[in-house]
């Protein structure tokens, strides 16, 4: 069974590759290079497969792996601009692609403490754009 | 691999009207969507694509890239359209949102490569809303 929680937060960020020149940034960016950055309210939705437990009838408790998202992941993003205060993001281009690949690596190890096992993450940029990544293996 | 969602909204009128079926029948099988005049929706696609992250631009697929590809299969010959005259597949074939769902994909399909060139990323699937509560996805499996 897939059990997602939802979670947002608020950050800036630059789609910028450090080892390019300004005007090549620029070519492949457009707007979304302007250097002193532009925001989005990010939406996650963190899902985990398990089993429901014979007792709890819970494959986890949804609270707990509420507080393993805010500190593994909020307290780090939000309100930040990503390129320079959050990495890998100083040298990684902060796409919603790589926003996502990072949650996948900040949360996978911790959800062990919560039950269930990692199986996706969707990050939404805006209404428009969002991405899912399931892990290196997929 | 990750999985890249881009929404896109179009307008168009249709009629649900089969021609190999008699007037009587048309109109008990599609009830008010058989109109002579026809009716309209506010479609919204879900195009999703997937690939590797390329490293240069962090990107899996390049945004630019799909919105033109999307205005000139989709955008361009359906907006503000009525989808049985707008000189597509329509004209013979019932615009029901499932065989437009299939058109959708097939447009973007054929084109794919001539935007995508190289082995990544690749069409995963489009998901289309009639309105918001009718709801459909084809993927290249189905």
């Amino acid at each position: 069974m897939l059990v997602t929680k939802r979670v947002e937060f608020s950050a800036s960020h630059v789609s910028r590759n450090p080892i390019l020149s300004d005007r090549e940034n620029e070519e492949l960016f457009g707007a979304a290079a302007n250097p002193h950055g532009h925001g989005h309210n990010y939406v996650i939705d963190v899902t985990v497969e398990g089993d429901p437990d014979p007792v709890t009838g819970m494959v986890l408790d949804l609270k707990k792996l509420k507080e393993v998202v805010n500190r593994e992941v909020i307290q780090t993003y939000d309100h930040r601009f990503l390129n320079h205060e959050v990495t890998p993001f100083d040298h990684v281009v902060p796409t919603v692609e790589n926003i996502a690949i990072d949650i996948w690596h900040r949360l996978a190890p911790h959800i062990s403490e919560v039950g269930g096992q990692l199986h996706g993450i969707r990050v939404y940029e805006t209404d428009d754009l969002y991405v899912d990544y399931f892990g290196e293996a997929a | 691999m990750i999985r890249v969602t881009h929404v896109y909204r179009f307008s168009a009128s249709h009629r649900l009207h089969a021609p190999g079926l008699s007037a009587s029948e048309n109109a008990e099988l599609y009830g008010k969507c058989n109109n002579p005049y026809g009716h309209g929706h506010n479609y919204q696609i879900e195009v999703s694509a997937r690939g590797p992250v390329e490293e240069r631009s962090g990107r899996a697929v390049d945004p630019r890239a799909l919105d033109r590809l999307v205005k000139e299969q989709v955008i361009e010959p359906f907006d503000q359209q009525n989808l049985n005259t707008a000189g597509t597949i329509f004209e013979e074939v019932v615009p029901t949102t499932e065989n437009l769902a299939r058109e959708i994909y097939r447009r973007l399909a054929v084109s794919w490569q001539s935007v995508f060139p190289g082995a990544w990323p690749v069409l995963e699937k489009v998901r289309i809303a009639e309105t918001p509560r009718n709801i459909f996805e084809v993927s290249d499996n189905a």
